[in-house]
């Protein structure tokens, strides 16, 4: 699905990732793990193609394809799904309208009929019912008025009914209370699906205990450190990043204490 | 003798034939108020950019255009009509100046709600519009209000009695009519809103006349204590038109107005919105959005005098300027001595859509109280790029973005109007706006 090789991304003047190797499978959940500006964020916008980062060497496949050579709304539309850290509030823009269109730019790229207003209230609404938001949202302007919480879970929806092949969820689990921990992680684990392949990249390891990740890496100075499986998730909770070490000046990974 | 002089000095010649056509033949009050007007506009003269609320808006363009005399009477496109107000809601048009009763329909006003030709209400009871007529607008100290006091040859007047609920909006059409090519036209127009009464009132300005042409309009609002005014004010007039117009309120204990202004037109525009807090508990809220494109200028001067305590008054004005565009906000609010527990909230945002277009953004706030809470900010910026990639990142392409964002941007102000069937309109005319304004990218 994913594969990414030897990705060297930064902005003028500063090296972000250096460096970064990741094979991602259909069906599988991957969790990149690291402190703050490790990278996590920069790796989750470039691969959604957002241009104020240079990539200076490496590449990204997605489905065999140049994922790099391709516009932001053309990757979309094949299918990457990026759940933003912070999703953008966009005053005057009606979230419903927002979605349909979103869903119909896809659907008219694939070959589908576009769905009229009348069908897709009716999928969406479904949608909004698994995600537990209030169907007050949808007449509202995009995250205007959203809590942190439910700006997540809005994310969480436009994943659900636009159906990508590949999600990038970032720190979508940050900021939020258990119960719409649990709200979030419910709907992941029900897009989970063999043919779909996740990268979850998050902070803390809570949001774990809800999943079955396949993979745990940890990127650290924009390079991957460490990859295990659970178990070195929680052992990042319990002794934090203190105990890795950046990695050395050539850029390999430091041994494991 | 320099171009200005040269041209106060043939508004004055107007002025002396239309007294002797007229105006001595109306009421002396009315008479001598006009003379009281010319003589304050032959003082002050036209405004120019070395005084500082005209910095950025020169007249001498205008002054020195010599413009007609409008003709009595004009035809209005019943396309026109028909889009300006829904068949059930009361209209009066007013023609290159005049009132237009075979194209007004006022048929379906209920009891205590009276909308007049001003001309035929200052012949037929004159005492009662003298009390207020020139009497909130500052003929002594603004020279377009003083020229419109002095030629103003008819108008609007709206009166709403003492708890009278106007449920159906009024719409007031000012048409510049083909007839009217090259003319200077000075619509007035005085709304009385009765204690406890509710109504809303639309002004929309049309030009459908070869320019240039010139339209010094003043209006003036009074609100009675409880009186709750909405005040809907669209400006669509072409591009070779000078529009420069003055709204002044004036407002008793707990009475509430609305004031929206949407500028979608005109060559060289100056919407001047003034709004006096005279008795306590009053509230104004005063909304503004400016879409101007090619060379169009497009100045905002607004003014909020809080006088009484415990007042309110929330403005948010946009603007959208593309091509050589060039917009000017000039937002001032006065919080006097005694005007304790004021709240005053002032937005200004401008979305630029070309590197040529030009903005000038300029808060004042003048606070002679001290138990007030002031708030101010204005933004100048283009479609901002983390709502565009969020955009993009979920497949709507750049063109269309570009588009929602800027409508968007103007729909915060539309949204505000309660009118449904004007805002729907409104949305319209600024989507047709940005299409043919936002080719760009």
């Amino acid at each position: 699905m994913l594969e990414i090789k030897n990705l060297h991304v930064g902005v003028p003047g500063t090296s972000i990732l250096k460096g970064i190797n990741l094979e991602l499978q259909a069906g599988e959940l991957h969790v990149i793990m690291g402190p703050n500006g490790s990278g996590k964020s920069t790796l989750a916008q470039v691969l959604a193609g957002r241009d104020t980062y240079q990539v200076s060497a490496g590449e990204v496949r997605y489905k065999g394809q140049d994922l790099l050579s391709m516009s932001p709304e053309l990757r979309a539309r094949e299918g990457v799904f990026l759940s933003f850290q912070y999703p953008v509030v966009i005053p005057g823009v009606n979230n419903t309208f927002f979605l349909q269109a979103a869903l119909n730019a896809k659907r008219k790229h694939q070959g589908d009929e576009e769905l009229d207003a009348v069908d897709f209230l009716a999928l969406v609404k479904k949608r909004m019912r698994q995600v537990e938001l209030d169907e007050k949202f949808l007449s509202r302007p995009v995250n205007e008025g959203f809590s942190g919480g439910e700006k997540k879970r809005n994310e969480i929806l436009q994943m659900l009914t636009l159906e990508p092949d590949l999600a990038i969820l970032d720190e979508t689990d940050s900021g939020l209370d258990i119960d719409a921990l649990k709200i979030v992680a419910a709907g992941i684990n029900r897009f989970r699906s063999p043919e779909r392949a996740i990268l979850l990249i998050t902070h803390y390891q809570r949001i774990l205990n809800y999943l079955e990740p396949d993979r745990v890496h940890v990127l650290m100075d924009g390079r991957f450190v460490m990859s295990g499986g659970m178990e070195l998730a929680r052992e990042l909770e319990e002794k934090g990043y203190g105990w890795l070490q950046a990695p050395t000046s050539n850029g390999a990974p430091a041994p494991a204490a | 003798m320099t171009t200005t002089s040269a041209a106060v000095h043939s508004y004055r010649a107007e002025f002396e034939r239309l007294d002797e056509a007229l105006f001595r033949h109306q009421p002396e009050e009315i008479r001598s108020l006009r003379l009281k007007a010319m003589e304050s506009f032959q003082a002050l003269g036209w405004p120019h950019k070395r005084m500082e609320d005209w910095r950025h808006t020169s007249l001498t363009a205008l002054a020195a255009t010599e413009f007609s005399a409008p003709p009595a009477s004009g035809t209005v496109d019943p396309d026109l009509l028909a889009w300006t107000s829904p068949a059930d809601q009361p209209r009066a048009v007013i023609a290159a100046g005049r009132y237009a009763a075979e194209w007004s329909s006022l048929g379906h006003l209920p009891e205590g709600v009276e909308v007049h030709s001003l001309a035929a209400a200052l012949a037929d009871f004159p005492l009662q519009v003298l009390p207020y007529l020139g009497q909130q607008a500052r003929f002594d100290a603004q020279a377009l209000v003083a020229l419109n006091t002095a030629l103003f040859r008819d108008g609007i007047l709206v009166r709403v009695a003492p708890g009278v609920v106007a449920r159906q909006t009024i719409h007031l059409l000012y048409v510049t009519p083909p007839e009217a090519a090259q003319a200077a036209t000075y619509p007035r127009t005085l709304v009385l809103a009765g204690e406890s009464s509710e109504v809303t009132i639309v002004e929309h300005y049309v030009g459908t006349a070869a320019g240039p042409t010139f339209t010094n309009a003043v209006t003036e609002i009074v609100a009675d204590a409880g009186a709750l005014v909405d005040h809907l004010r669209l400006v669509r007039e072409p591009s070779d038109t000078y529009h420069l117009s003055t709204v002044q309120t004036v407002q008793a204990a707990d009475s509430r107005l609305g004031l929206h202004a949407f500028i979608f037109g005109g060559g060289l525009v100056r919407n001047e919105v003034n709004a006096t807090l005279n008795g306590a508990g009053a509230e104004v809220v005063m909304n503004g959005l400016y879409l101007a494109k090619g060379r169009q200028h497009v100045d905002n001067h607004t003014r909020i005098d809080h006088v009484a305590p415990n007042c309110s008054s929330m403005e948010n004005y946009k603007g959208i300027l593309d091509g050589r565009a060039h917009g000017v906000f000039n937002g001032r609010i006065v919080v006097h001595s005694g005007a304790q527990k004021t709240s005053a909230a002032q937005v200004n945002k401008n979305l630029m859509l070309s590197d040529r277009a030009l903005i000038n953004t300029n808060p004042q706030l003048e606070i002679y109280a001290d138990d007030v809470k002031c708030t101010h900010g204005s933004t100048v910026g283009q479609v901002d790029e983390d709502a565009m990639f969020y955009f993009l990142s979920r497949g709507i392409d750049r063109k269309l973005a570009r588009m929602l964002l800027i409508q968007g941007f103007a729909d915060e102000i539309i949204a505000g109007v309660k009118d449904e069937a004007f805002r729907s309109q409104l949305q319209g005319l600024a989507t047709q706006w940005l299409s043919t304004a936002n080719r760009a990218s």
